[in-house]
């Protein structure tokens, strides 16, 4: 058919040579019941599951052609429908993201929305039924080819299912944003486009993609794809008529968008445009014009694609599921030592949650020691409660409850405790005097082998390690609060930490399910280190002058997951303080002790806000305390002084070596901070708006890295 | 403890379609496991009546039990089937009678009273595991003269058998072959066999195997309609120069599974399942292995005594056709024309191929569905031979008839 279609693909797959082709192969098959003749499109990369269906400029010709054929078909009335399914495991999983970075000009990311539209929006035109059984993950793309068809079914072990675009910083541009609405109501659309991205890309599963109406049949995994063939045959010889809910195109669909609306501004505070550019295609969507809505995608897509904040979103993704996996810097993981039981210093709140962690992810026995037996109680009380509320919510069974249980103990003896451990981690009082004094102890009991690993957040690993008798063998593992959740660990290698120890922290790391970075025995390491002088620059404008109203709302348009003094609360102003007296020790010269958040912490205070009224308020307490001075500076002011100061500071700790690159400083910030993706961290956002060049006079990333390349 | 033996039930039987074992078959890339599973939902889903918790035990067997035949399949068959875990399950092999003793063993169990229901079926992939694959034979069959080599080779005794029977020609035999392939191509064109087969997906990514991608199996493959007896004349005798037994006269090698619902019958009539056949008797037999063929001759003497029953009391057979030869050698046997028409009235494995321990309850299947169209005939048996030397015959009564479950 349509040679215009075959051209713009061709050059596109000309400008993507190494796209991993998926096939789209037509067989036909007699569908039960009498019912006729039908072409089965499987999409198919020819791997297995481990390396997903894509579709690129080459594989959208290939499902071109495939259509060409069934189109004929159904013309000549040789066939009664159209099938598409995949391979085992995986429908499809949307645009391959390598060839959307390569993509230089608007003309060129245009011919790739328009390639998919032309393509995808055939199967709605044929002359027969068409059908899309989503047999397994379903992302993006590969869920718009099924929502051109006429009928969907889904499987009930179908794992995930997503428009994952507006996460990643792109709008469903292969029909989502302008089908999802009109097949289940722009609520529930906007619930899927726009929510579920906006939530850490959260995924449905196949019992979900039914209720929620995106698919007419559930059928379960071990005969889906008969099920389906079978339910195809009652459709198509009428013995089953299928009924899709009226939609609501009055007030409700307003009020989805303004839902939507809502929910984007509580994620990204307007700062990353795809979810808003979802959302007014949504809202046009409502008149049910579907071409003008593809159209609406077209430009969409080709705008953002063009745009940072989707370069930073790609740049950011490919941090946490690539570099992640591979840290930087880590020895070769042949080194590392068995651990088979673990040892906890300190009974503490942080000591208990990390006992809880490594008997989790571990399995294997943890002890827990603390200077007198009620602490020791207490943080083993605290893990069986722990445990408790997980069998409660069905996260673990009573047979695994009962071995976790079985696992961790309690004992003031660390000889008793630690002699036969092999991995020992300290989490006591932050004071490098009580540091030493416990791994002094440790080393005398614990075997020869054991890592002594220490929970610092600010304190040098190599200073705690230089009065023992080998210093080797210990390391900094640094995580965040709260411990379960954030990804992020930072491992820190001493100036004497050996090969096996390191290789040895990153073994458990990974089976912690953590997010491990290779950190250099620096102050703060990085994330504090950044946050400190970020946090410290507003301070000092608060300080200076500045209304603390202006000061917060300044990097507001960050879109940062909360505003400075909200952490600050989260943190503890009392911790907060102690890691800013710490690095002003080491640079002076950048690092401020602010006199003002000194005297909340001497007040007794555990924030700056109040919340009496729902929203958060200055505490008149804390603002009774504030001296400031007399230079008030604009929003846009303190944006920029506080954004030179960053981008100053990730200069130094590169040019130290505090991590091998710059993208380390930015997988840290997303996974310890919790910094957005269409920031990709810091460093991309620092080199597109120009902060990198005014303050170090160069790019962090080379353009093409984290942007449009040049 | 007083006990009383109860009658046992043939419920409901299902199988897949048959396919043709090697790189071009429809099932080449199917896993033998998926289609014991896909049988045994189809049965479940065709008789909701039955409260899956309420099933006894899932005994499924194949000949060569290792890989996706390995692993205990009638346990892991029942989980992957969406089974509660609570139905226990276990692996059965006696060869082609394989699905054949799933059924009596089980039935045996029933009569005894521990189980109520049960799912009793086979299934055999004979393109992942050919005939043979890792049999490791003891030396001593052959340094003693235990058997005779050829009763390793099921061709071989095949044609063992036409010595036997020197009146059994291949002329014979083809035109045996000839009405097989008739019968099952008019019991096809009846609808008859389709009402009892679950499609199934399969996969293809060979593109010299033809269509690429996913597929859906809905019929036999290894059928040859309108074969004529000058097709069959021509075939090469590959067990024996000069020999009588061809590719044409012989099931081929086949991709399949099977499965049945059996169950004690007041079980069935309490829950309202349907009772399709009633259990008489059932019995095996060894004979030489080297004319393995032999085998249902005296099986069925020894079910037939068990009843009380004469051979002219079966009004039905459904006789497995691993050779031609077999199936005239039993009906030379009893006296029973080569085409009577009480015999394979669907045709038989000729055609439709057979999966070795599948094949069982494809004959129960076809008799069960005889029984409803001629409540007439009281009494049928299946039979089959059976590698290294026996022969199986099951003896049914059919509910249907006016006099059933009465004094004969």
């Amino acid at each position: 058919m349509s040679s215009s279609t075959t051209e713009l693909l061709k050059g596109a797959a000309e400008l993507f040579p190494d796209e991993v082709v998926t096939q789209a192969h037509v067989r036909h098959l007699d569908l039960p019941a009498g019912a006729g003749r039908f072409a089965l499109i499987t999409l198919d990369n020819g791997f297995d599951h481990t390396k997903p269906t894509t579709f690129g400029p080459g594989s959208l010709a290939n499902l071109n052609a495939a259509i060409d054929q069934v189109e004929k078909e159904a013309a000549e009335g040789t066939i009664v429908g159209v099938g598409v399914t995949g391979k085992p495991f995986i429908f499809a999983v949307g645009a391959d993201l390598k060839g959307v970075e390569i993509l230089g000009r608007h003309e060129d990311a245009l011919a790739i929305g328009k390639g998919g539209h032309e393509v995808f929006k055939r199967l709605a035109t044929l002359a027969v039924p068409s059908f899309a059984y989503y047999n397994g993950a379903a992302m993006g793309g590969g869920v718009e080819v099924g929502l051109h068809c006429s009928y969907r079914t889904v499987s009930k072990a179908l794992p995930a299912f997503s428009l994952p675009e507006v996460f990643l910083g792109l709008v469903p541009g292969w029909g989502g944003c302008a089908l999802l609405p009109n097949l289940i109501g722009a609520d529930k659309a906007v619930s899927v486009i726009i929510e579920n991205s906006l939530n850490q890309n959260r995924q449905l599963k196949g019992k979900q993609v039914f209720e929620l109406g995106i698919a007419d049949a559930l059928f379960e995994g071990a005969d889906f794809l008969e099920q389906s063939l079978i339910w195809t045959a009652s459709v198509l010889n009428g013995s089953l008529t299928v009924d899709r809910p009226e939609i609501d195109r009055g007030e409700a669909w307003d009020a989805a968008v303004a839902r939507g609306r809502g929910i984007a501004d509580s994620k990204v505070h307007g700062a990353a445009p795809a979810a808003y550019r979802a959302l007014e295609i949504i809202e046009a969507a409502k008149d049910g014009d579907l071409q003008k809505g593809f159209d609406a995608e077209d430009k969409a897509l080709a705008d953002l694609i063009m745009g940072g904040e989707l370069r930073s979103g790609i740049y950011a993704f490919n941090l946490v599921q690539k570099r992640a996996k591979r840290p930087a810097g880590a020895p070769d993981k042949n080194l590392a030592r068995p651990v088979t039981k673990v040892g906890v210093v300190g009974a503490g709140l942080m000591a208990s949650q990390l006992a809880l962690l490594f008997l989790r992810r571990l399995e294997v026995p943890v002890v827990l020691t603390d200077i007198d037996q009620a602490r020791v109680d207490k943080g083993v009380g605290y893990v069986h409660e722990e445990i408790d509320k997980l069998l409660l919510k069905g996260r673990v069974n009573q047979d695994k409850a009962n071995r976790l249980k079985g696992l961790v103990s309690g004992v003031l003896d660390k000889a008793e405790g630690f002699s036969d451990a092999d991995f020992i981690i300290e989490a006591v009082f932050e004071e490098i005097g009580v540091k030493q004094q416990v791994f002094a102890e440790v080393e005398a009991v614990a075997p020869a082998h054991a890592i002594l690993a220490t929970n610092t957040s600010s304190l040098s690993v190599s200073e705690m390690a230089s009065k023992l008798k080998h210093p080797e063998r210990v390391v900094g593992f640094h995580f965040f609060n709260p411990v379960a959740i954030l990804p992020l660990l930072e491992i820190v290698r001493g100036e004497q930490t050996d090969d096996a120890s390191l290789a040895t922290a990153f073994g458990v790391a990974k089976k912690l399910k953590k997010t491990a970075v290779l950190v250099k025995d620096a102050p703060a390491f990085v994330v504090n280190r950044i946050l400190t002088r970020f946090m410290g620059e507003i301070q000092n404008v608060i300080d200076e002058g500045t209304p603390v109203a202006v000061a917060e709302k300044a990097v507001e348009p960050l879109g940062l997951p909360m505003s400075p003094l909200v952490l600050l609360e989260l943190v503890g102003p009392a911790i907060g303080l102690h890691v800013s007296e710490t690095l002003n020790r080491a640079f002076p010269e950048r690092f401020t002790v602010s006199p003002n958040l000194a005297a909340v912490v001497k007040a007794g205070k555990r924030g700056f806000y109040v919340y009496d009224s729902g929203k958060p308020e200055l505490d008149p307490e804390v603002a009774a305390l504030l001296k400031q001075g007399d230079s008030v500076l604009t929003e846009e002011q303190v944006r920029d002084r506080v954004l030179d100061a960053v981008a100053q500071e990730i200069g130094l700790m590169l040019d130290e070596g505090v991590v091998a690159e710059a993208q380390d400083i930015d997988l840290c910030l997303i996974t310890g901070a919790g910094w957005p993706f269409h920031l990709g961290g810091i460093t991309p956002y620092l080199d597109r708006e120009g902060v990198s060049e005014r303050v170090n006079g160069k790019r962090f990333l080379a353009p093409g890295v984290a942007s449009v390349p040049a | 403890m007083p006990r009383t033996v109860r009658d046992v039930v043939f419920v409901d039987g299902v199988r897949t379609p048959f396919g043709k074992a090697g790189p071009k078959g429809i099932y080449h890339e199917t896993r033998a496991d998926d289609l014991i599973v896909k049988a045994i939902r189809e049965l479940l889903r065709r008789n909701p009546a039955l409260d899956p918790a309420k099933i006894d035990e899932v005994a499924i067997a194949a000949t060569t039990q290792i890989g996706d035949q390995g692993l205990t399949l009638g346990r892991t068959a029942g989980i992957l089937a969406g089974l509660p875990q609570s139905v226990p399950g276990y692996s059965i092999d006696r060869m082609c009678a394989g699905a054949l003793t799933a059924v009596t063993t089980t039935a045996g169990s029933i009569a005894f009273g521990a189980y109520d229901a049960v799912i009793a079926g086979g299934v055999e992939h004979m393109g992942r595991h050919p005939m043979g694959e890792g049999v490791d034979p003891n030396p001593r069959f052959v340094s003693e003269k235990l058997v005779d080599e050829s009763a390793l080779f099921m061709g071989m005794t095949a044609e063992n058998l036409h010595d036997r029977y020197p009146s059994i020609t291949k002329q014979r035999a083809d035109e045996y072959a000839v009405r097989s392939q008739e019968k099952a191509a008019k019991a096809y064109a009846n609808g008859k066999i389709q009402q009892d087969l679950v499609p199934v997906s399969v996969r293809r990514t060979n593109e010299e195997a033809g269509e690429t991608g996913w597929g859906l199996a809905t019929a036999d493959e290894p059928m040859r309609p309108g074969t004529t007896l000058e097709n069959l004349s021509g075939l090469k005798t590959p067990f024996r120069t000069h020999g009588r037994v061809t590719a044409g006269n012989a099931a081929g090698l086949n991709d399949g599974a099977t499965a049945s619902i059996i169950a004690s019958e007041d079980f069935a009539r309490e829950n309202n399942l349907p009772v399709k056949m009633r259990l008489v008797s059932y019995s095996f037999a060894g004979v030489e292995p080297e004319v393995m063929g032999y085998g249902p001759i005296p099986a069925t003497e020894k079910a037939l005594a068990q009843a009380g029953l004469s051979i002219s009391d079966i009004g039905l057979f459904e006789i497995n056709e691993a050779f031609a030869v077999q199936v005239l050698a039993f009906l030379e046997h009893y006296g029973i024309a080569d085409d009577d028409a009480r015999v394979n009235q669907y045709g038989g494995a000729i055609a439709y191929g057979h999966p070795l321990a599948s094949s069982g309850v494809r004959l129960m299947t076809q008799l069960a569905r005889q029984f409803e169209e001629q409540p007439d005939v009281r009494y049928g048996l299946t039979t089959m031979c059976v590698g290294f030397g026996m022969g199986a015959t099951v003896i049914w009564e059919n509910p249907n008839h006016k006099d059933a479950g009465g004094d004969k």
